[in-house]
């Protein structure tokens, strides 16, 4: 008895820890049992905010008066009080009246609703065009013009596993915050191109009132123009597999100044990290700097054991093909694997990069010192392009 | 609505599974398995759809309380995303085509016949077959989890291109589809041809229960569209499989192609689950009011045109997917239309009850209570076909919320309403009148505790089919998990009551135990007799 005394006691303070942890609302994100649409930071935002609380006091309405009508009848009417029942059973004048009154009022609420349909799907005029490729599972953008335009990023979740198992506290920013957030200027009209890379995603920030699938091999356009800077968080909305609510979206919205100085550091930044195409690569160096590719891309799936996941991912170590020759293990990472969850690397990793994270799988685990082709060099991925 | 003459009614009673032999027919009544197995008869083939459609409702509830225990708290705890994907995906396809679909052909089975005064099914053996290929195609489905890679977790709707990753599950799930449209599409011509042929003298189609109307449009519906369906799951086994490339671009093809093909199936559908719920509650609001059901004429015409324009609207399914604005715009107000004929319906409904002379009997209380929450989860869809409004809660809790309102609230409680009204028809005893209004009270409560909280985690952008979630929805998803199991909890109490009822606890069933009630089903006894009607009665 004692003993489940004990365990209740334990588990009672864990949950008090885990719950009394007090919970705010996030900064540009859900707000603690918000209960209705966000305002937003764009005007299309506020539109259908107010196009919602429209519909919501319309249908209300309606709602309350049919159902009053109902409600009193279930009193009134009941054979408990000694109602008696009537036989009348049509009258066209009320049936016309009730068909016809509510297509009035359907009417009355297309017409704010187009206005705004036709305003959101306006794309042309733009300042900035971003490109936006959703992956399995985070999202790339390129900057297509303007101050930034060549520089391109990837944009990864940045809350720790640990916390997500449960191992440690969740943060404030718990599943909403990313790596490499996407910066735009506050008052531009910015573009945004959306593609998917795998299968189809979808693009949403609430504050902003976008939405937008992925869709691969084909591109759609969406647009904002933010009122406010701040940073504002959305979530893919488009089930994608595995880490489908793994996968959000920061937009970062700064003033013209900060957004000059933000572009100018990028493309310094892209100029150094850019892989020295003539470098000499020692095996030693690529298999480290192949660890880090490695972490940052497929541990995900293959597992930092190699080992994979039985029926879902193959392992790595002692796999035929990082034995095998060279060249099928590149094709597999250029290319993708059709019908899978492998996505093709060759878009989104440069040759430096997948010529590191090959030497880096078949040096590890039990891989090392046996098969064929140990190191890959960045010239071998790049003449196989 | 109509007469009998009395001596038209069929003569023995039987009940279900009693030993007896017939002088006046030709063969003996098969008793045992061989009875089930090669059924023919349509009480006894309606009593099979009912029994299937109820067990595949306990595993589709079950998959979903496995989904709400995950989503109890923030974080990952029992179960990875793959599998949560798995849970999300084979409870909408157990629930669609296992549970509500089954449901209503059982209704059909049992009581269409009666209803026109016809002894059975026009295809009596076609309506065996349609019945016994859903066990098989239940058991794939169930057996798709225990296949390398598990179940397919590519959400109902299995968007292309995500299903081409999907493991051998995938396959199997495509199968049982094959197998289950094939059986709608069976039961429907079935049921087209019993009500098209087979009324009794006297019963116009304008004189026919609005129940057999409902069956009749729906039926049209399955047979325009399940081979859509089957299309759109065959192209994707050949892209899986056999190399065609339909929903890849690089092949020429494209993934929106798929959401168009299916959804054009799968706008049709959700009328076919709601139509015949409409009839049930068009027969019960009478009974219980004891006047005429209001408008018949225009019920049926609300009915016709809720169906044809249920055929194009289906890119409201897709206003995130990029359409030009003439698109957009088209949908949205097609989709707007449909609330008009819907809305007349449930005027309709109101006034029969206005002036009535009511008694609320538990079917009474699941119809009014239908009236009330489908016409909240109307309003949602009204509000969800405004396009600017739609891409913000498209693929969030919004969505998950309208559509259990229409499909729980409104399919499901038509069918327990149904099953009250019609049960001592069935096995010939009144069910327990409290414990039917315990079930009612604890369903009601119960599903508006688990679904409301989700409008306001839509429109705060909670993303649908999400296997962890940000801490500012906890309190709305823990709501949400203690009202789920506690629906799950009150049909055990329902099944409780069927079996309460068929044991023979009750009273015994008069021909006719809901005095205000109308039809031909109603002079035959409780239990129906295994044939009725075998000589059609005259309708005046």
């Amino acid at each position: 008895m004692k003993k489940v005394k004990g365990l209740l006691g334990a588990c009672a303070m864990l949950l008090c820890g885990v719950v009394g942890a007090q919970v705010k609302d996030m900064p540009g994100g859900p707000r603690v049992n918000q209960l209705n649409l966000p305002d937003g930071v764009t005007q299309i935002a506020k539109d259908i905010a107010w196009l919602h609380w429209f519909m919501l006091i319309v249908c209300m309405v309606i709602f309350i008066a049919v159902f009053s009508v109902m409600f009193y009848s279930i009193w009134a009417h009941r054979k408990s009080r000694g109602a008696k029942a009537a036989t009348f059973h049509e009258h066209l004048g009320v049936e016309v009246a009730w068909t016809v009154i509510p297509f009035v009022i359907v009417i009355a609420m297309a017409l704010p609703a187009t206005r705004t349909v036709v305003a959101m799907k306006d794309t042309s005029g733009a300042d900035i065009t971003v490109k936006v490729t959703g992956y399995q599972w985070k999202w790339g953008y390129e900057y297509i013009d303007g101050p930034s335009a060549g520089v391109k990023f990837l944009s990864n979740l940045a809350t720790p596993r640990a916390q997500i198992e449960g191992k440690e506290p969740r943060g404030p920013l718990y599943l909403m915050e990313v790596d490499n957030p996407l910066v735009v200027p506050v008052g531009k009209k910015i573009r945004i191109s959306v593609t998917g890379g795998d299968v189809i995603h979808s693009w949403m920030v609430p504050e902003l009132a976008v939405k937008q699938d992925a869709i691969p091999g084909f591109i759609r356009n969406v647009w904002f123009r933010a009122e406010k800077v701040g940073e504002f968080r959305g979530q893919c909305t488009e089930l994608c597999g595995k880490d489908h609510a793994f996968m959000p979206i920061v937009v970062k919205v700064v003033s013209e100044q900060d957004y000059a100085t933000w572009s100018a550091e990028q493309k310094k930044l892209l100029a150094a990290a850019a892989d020295d195409p003539n470098k000499e690569w020692a095996a030693a160096d690529l298999i480290a700097r192949g660890e880090k590719v490695y972490a940052a891309n497929c541990v995900a799936c293959h597992q930092g054991s190699g080992k994979g996941v039985v029926g879902a991912f193959p392992a790595l170590d002692g796999s035929k093909i990082v034995l095998g020759p060279k060249a099928d293990q590149i094709q597999i990472l250029l290319k993708g694997k059709q019908g899978t969850a492998m996505a093709a690397f060759g878009g989104q990793l440069n040759d430096v990069e997948i010529a590191s994270v090959i030497s880096f799988t078949r040096a590890s685990w039990t891989n090392a010192g046996k098969g064929q082709d140990p190191v890959v060099l960045p010239a071998d991925v790049k003449a196989a392009r | 609505m109509s007469s009998v003459t009395p001596d038209q009614v069929s003569g023995h009673s039987h009940g279900h599974g009693h030993d007896h032999a017939h002088d006046d027919h030709a063969h003996h009544m098969p008793h045992g398995w061989r009875r089930w197995l090669f059924a023919t008869n349509h009480k006894d083939i309606g009593t099979m759809y009912l029994i299937f459609s109820f067990a595949m409702l306990l595993e589709g509830g079950t998959l979903a309380l496995l989904l709400r225990t995950e989503l109890f708290q923030p974080g990952l705890q029992f179960f990875r995303p793959e599998l949560f994907n798995q849970f999300t995906t084979m409870h909408g396809l157990i629930m669609v085509f296992g549970a509500i679909m089954p449901a209503f052909v059982g209704f059909a089975n049992w009581m269409v016949p009666m209803q026109i005064g016809a002894a059975d099914m026009a295809f009596a053996r076609m309506n065996n077959f349609s019945f016994w290929l859903l066990p098989v195609a239940g058991a794939l489905l169930t057996a798709s989890f225990f296949v390398p890679g598990g179940a397919t977790a590519a959400g109902w709707t299995l968007y292309a291109p995500l299903t081409l990753q999907m493991g051998p599950g995938m396959d199997m799930a495509i199968f049982a589809m094959h197998l289950m449209g094939a059986s709608s599409i069976m039961g429907s011509i079935n049921i087209v041809v019993t009500i098209l042929n087979m009324r009794a003298p006297g019963m116009t189609l304008m004189k026919m229960p609005l129940f057999c109307w409902t069956w009749l449009i729906t039926a049209y519906l399955l047979i325009a569209v399940m081979p859509v369906l089957a299309a759109a799951i065959t192209m994707v086994l050949t892209d899986r499989h056999f190399g065609t490339g339909f929903f890849n671009a690089a092949a020429g093809g494209d993934p929106v192609l798929y959401q168009h093909i299916f959804w054009f199936f799968g706008h049709p559908e959700v009328y076919i689950m709601i139509l015949p719920a409409f009839g049930i509650v068009s027969a019960i609001i009478p009974a219980f009011a004891r006047k005429p059901l209001f408008g018949y004429a225009s019920m049926v015409y609300a009915t016709a045109s809720i169906a044809i324009l249920s055929f194009i609207v289906w890119a409201h399914h897709m206003f995130a997917t990029g359409m030009p604005v003439t698109g957009q715009l088209y949908f949205m107000y097609a989709t707007m239309l449909i609330s008009i004929p819907t809305g007349v319906k449930v005027f309709n409904w109101v006034a029969t009850m206005w002036k009535g002379s009511m008694t609320f009997e538990t079917p009474m209380l699941f119809a009014v209570g239908f009236i009330f929450v489908f016409t909240i989860g109307g309003f949602t869809g009204l509000i969800l076909s405004m396009a600017p409004i739609d891409i913000q809660v498209h693929d969030t809790y919004y969505v998950v919320a309208h559509f259990h309102y229409v499909l729980v609230a409104g399919s499901l409680f038509a069918l327990f309403a149904g099953t009250y009204y019609w049960l001592p028809k069935w096995c010939g005893y009144m069910y327990d009148e409290k414990l039917g209004k315990v079930h009612f009270w604890s369903s009601m409560i119960s599903f508006n505790v688990t679904f409301f909280p989700m409008h306001f985690m839509g429109l705060a952008g909670m993303p649908r089919r999400y296997a962890d979630y940000a801490a500012q929805f906890t309190d709305f998803h823990q709501i949400a998990t203690i009202g789920a199991f506690w629906f799950g909890l009150s049909q055990l109490l329902f099944l409780y009551i069927i079996l309460k009822a068929y044991a023979g606890k009750g009273a015994p069933a008069a021909a006719k135990p809901w005095d205000g009630a109308e039809g031909l089903e109603w002079t035959v006894p409780s239990p129906a007799p295994f044939h009725t009607f075998e000589t059609p009665p005259e309708v005046k």
